[in-house]
């Protein structure tokens, strides 16, 4: 077999892998973080301190049938949750875990990670078109309109520091911070790209395409069993994504206090920094209500697309001075 | 004869209007919903997210607890009204136990009286205390349900003690009360007022304060004083619009005209409005029980009635401001032992009876934030 080969399929078995477990950690994470919000225990059941639960949970709903609505289009609905979950695997591939610990470098690396976490918006369409399911089809709506508005004050915001490092690579931006991160001269664009983030990830309080109490679950309403379980992992490993993408370009990526194998050992500040941001969303999500659909859209372009535009100018001209 | 289905088709719903228009489309909300909070369904004619009609449809709790008191006497029908409005069941216990003392003039032992209004103030706080967490998980925040749930529990565990039951309370007798309160509940209830001031901090830095929250209620369904009048609407929601109209002020019943207590009321009529005016009664219930905790005499709990209590021939009415607002019993007898008829008002059937003209042009996000501050109770409206 040749080594390029060998690589690639160790890479992609890893990748895969790695969504899984990140998909566990999380769910693990939100449930017993809500409960302690919420002054309660938890998953206490499963293992000690119910940490096997997300397991028990995972096979039972593989064990579920995949009921398919009558009146839906059962090609289309069973594409759907391929279609999320399968690009939201790609990103991992380009991700730097630390010097070493990463499978490609790209020179385009962040607008390759864009790209293909932008493909979401089309299986959720497709999940809510195929459903046959007003609810589902709400949530379509909002979720597209959503999407579409909040990816433009990200890259506004992520344009600021290519601009200051001249570089779409990950590995060239985590350099550029060699004597500071960029959160310190960049915070807006970091706030601005946290906020987007979240509304991206359909996270509450930005969480109407799934609207609980207007919409039941808004776009897989009608999904059960994998095929719900696939949206839920695409969420989880989106959510990965969105931090990794912040720690990265606002605070250092891997660096940290040099540990031994720096090389390799970087991994472990860049998953703290990545599970200290998902957390932050966690938080927010157990705390706040949850904004309404036209208030969301003027938050976006009356008050986010203007501050990050303003941020941008300014750090064009700052670039141009120093 | 019909079959069944030859007789069901009759019944089929008339569309909210004759012929939608093409961009028009209807939605049911309900009867199973996360946010119509048991088993209403709202027809909805809907053009994109604004909702252009709302046609409530009642029935699918109908337990025909009017018809059934036609054939129970006053105990055996009892535990019915406890079974109308869940979260509060007390006050629905008080209204049909004073109705036949009404009409039968039975005497009420005073310390009857104290316990039937710290009972019941009790239950308003256990009303309100659900209404909040349900109220804040229909407009998204999920945390506060479980803090208010851990306040209504420790009111609960009061009740329940006294009661023996925790939510569908039978524990008023025409003529009292069932069983006596003790040093061990005035002091629980003690405790529980000085706990439950410093959780109203809580509520108010989580939630009054936040800003997504005001947006989201700030100016949505507004009701005017004019309005309210016109459907009858009772309770925090006629309140929240201006008017100061409480059945314990208006026409007091029982031992209230003793208590100094306020009756909040709201300015705008918006869904804020009946949010901190349910906040405000929280407190004021708080009051009552303090003041009624001081004054509470010694003496008997039940006075003395007759085993088969005899109605004379002849009506009776009798109104309680529950939870919700103004329950009314209205009762006929022709003789005997049982009515026959009672008429039970309740408040959250006129509340929601203003949903159609209230939803008009909203949308589908600030109609789900608008019903829940109605705070309705559907086993109530479909009785």
């Amino acid at each position: 077999m040749p080594p390029e080969l060998l690589r690639m399929i160790i890479t992609a078995v890893l990748v895969v892998a790695f969504v899984f477990l990140n998909a566990m950690i999380l769910g693990y994470m939100e449930r017993k973080i809500s409960a302690h919000i919420q002054r309660r225990p938890g998953l206490m059941e499963v293992g000690p301190h119910g940490v096997l639960q997300l397991i028990v949970d995972g096979l039972k709903l593989i064990g579920k049938q995949l009921v398919v609505p009558e009146g839906s289009s059962p090609f289309l609905f069973r594409l759907a949750p391929l279609l999320s979950f399968a690009p939201c695997v790609l990103p991992f591939v380009v991700i730097p875990f630390s010097r070493k610990l990463q499978a490609v470098s790209m020179d385009v690396g962040l607008i390759y990670i864009l790209a293909m976490t932008s493909i979401n918006v089309v299986a959720v369409l497709v999940a809510g078109w195929a459903s046959n399911n007003k609810y589902s089809l709400f949530g379509t709506f909002r979720s597209v309109a959503q999407a579409v508005s909040y990816e433009i004050p990200m890259l506004l915001s992520l344009l600021a520091v290519i601009m200051m490092t001249s570089s779409f690579s990950l590995e060239g931006i985590i350099e550029a911070q060699k004597y500071y991160w960029f959160i310190l001269i960049q915070p807006v664009a970091f706030i601005i790209y946290f906020v987007s983030g979240l509304a991206e990830t359909n996270r509450a309080p930005f969480d109407l395409p799934e609207a609980e109490s207007e919409l039941t679950a808004g776009f897989h309403t009608e999904y059960s069993g994998m095929g719900f379980s696939f949206f839920f992992l695409a969420e989880y490993a989106n959510m990965f994504t969105v931090c990794s993408i912040a720690t990265i370009l606002f605070l250092g990526g891997w660096k940290g206090i040099p540990l031994p194998f720096y090389d390799y050992s970087g991994i472990i500040w860049f998953l703290l920094k990545v599970y200290g941001l998902l957390f932050v969303m966690i938080w927010a999500r157990w705390t706040y209500p949850r904004v309404r659909f036209d208030q969301l859209m003027t938050f976006c372009w009356k008050y986010l697309i203007p501050f990050s535009m303003a941020n941008l100018l300014i750090t064009a001209i700052m670039v141009k001075i120093i | 004869m019909e079959t069944a289905k030859e007789q069901a088709a009759q019944y089929t719903l008339e569309p909210a209007t004759d012929i939608p228009k093409s961009n028009h489309y209807y939605l049911n909300m309900g009867p199973q919903h996360p946010s119509t909070h048991g088993v209403l369904r709202v027809l909805l004619e809907m053009d994109g997210e604004y909702v252009i009609k709302a046609q409530p449809v009642l029935g699918y709790g109908h337990r025909m607890h009017e018809k059934m008191a036609e054939h129970k006497n006053w105990m055996a029908f009892m535990p019915n009204t406890g079974r109308m409005d869940y979260a509060a069941a007390l006050p629905f216990n008080h209204g049909y136990a004073a109705l036949f003392e009404r009409l039968c003039n039975i005497e009420v032992p005073e310390r009857a009286e104290y316990i039937r209004v710290i009972t019941s103030e009790l239950n308003r706080l256990v009303s309100h205390h659900l209404w909040l967490g349900a109220f804040l998980l229909d407009l998204g925040a999920f945390t506060p349900i479980l803090y208010t749930f851990d306040d209504r529990e420790q009111v609960l565990d009061i009740l329940e003690d006294i009661t023996g039951s925790r939510l569908t309370y039978c524990y008023f007798r025409v003529g009292g009360v069932c069983k006596d309160i003790d040093d061990k509940f005035v002091e629980r209830t003690r405790a529980y007022i000085k706990r439950q001031r410093e959780r109203f901090k809580v509520y108010n830095e989580l939630v009054t304060g936040n800003i997504i929250f005001l947006k989201r209620v700030e100016g949505v369904g507004i009701i005017s004083p004019e309005m309210a009048r016109r459907y009858g609407a009772t309770g925090p929601v006629v309140r929240g619009s201006g008017i100061a109209y409480d059945i314990r002020k208006a026409e007091p019943y029982s031992v209230y005209d003793r208590f100094d207590f306020e009756i909040p009321t709201g300015t705008t009529g918006d869904s804020l409005d009946r949010y901190l005016v349910r906040l405000e009664e929280m407190e004021q219930s708080l009051r009552i029980i303090e003041q009624a905790l001081e004054q509470l005499p010694d003496g008997p709990y039940l006075g003395k009635v007759p085993k088969k209590l005899k109605l004379p021939t002849g009506d009776a009415n009798f109104a309680v401001e529950a939870a919700r607002g103004e329950l009314s019993y209205y009762l006929v007898s022709g003789g005997g032992d049982m009515p026959y008829r009672l008429k039970i008002r309740v408040p959250s059937y006129s509340n929601l009876s203003l949903l159609p003209e209230l939803a008009q042009g909203m949308l589908i996000a600030d109609l789900v934030a608008a019903m829940g501050s109605l705070d309705l109770v559907i086993p109530e409206i479909d009785r």
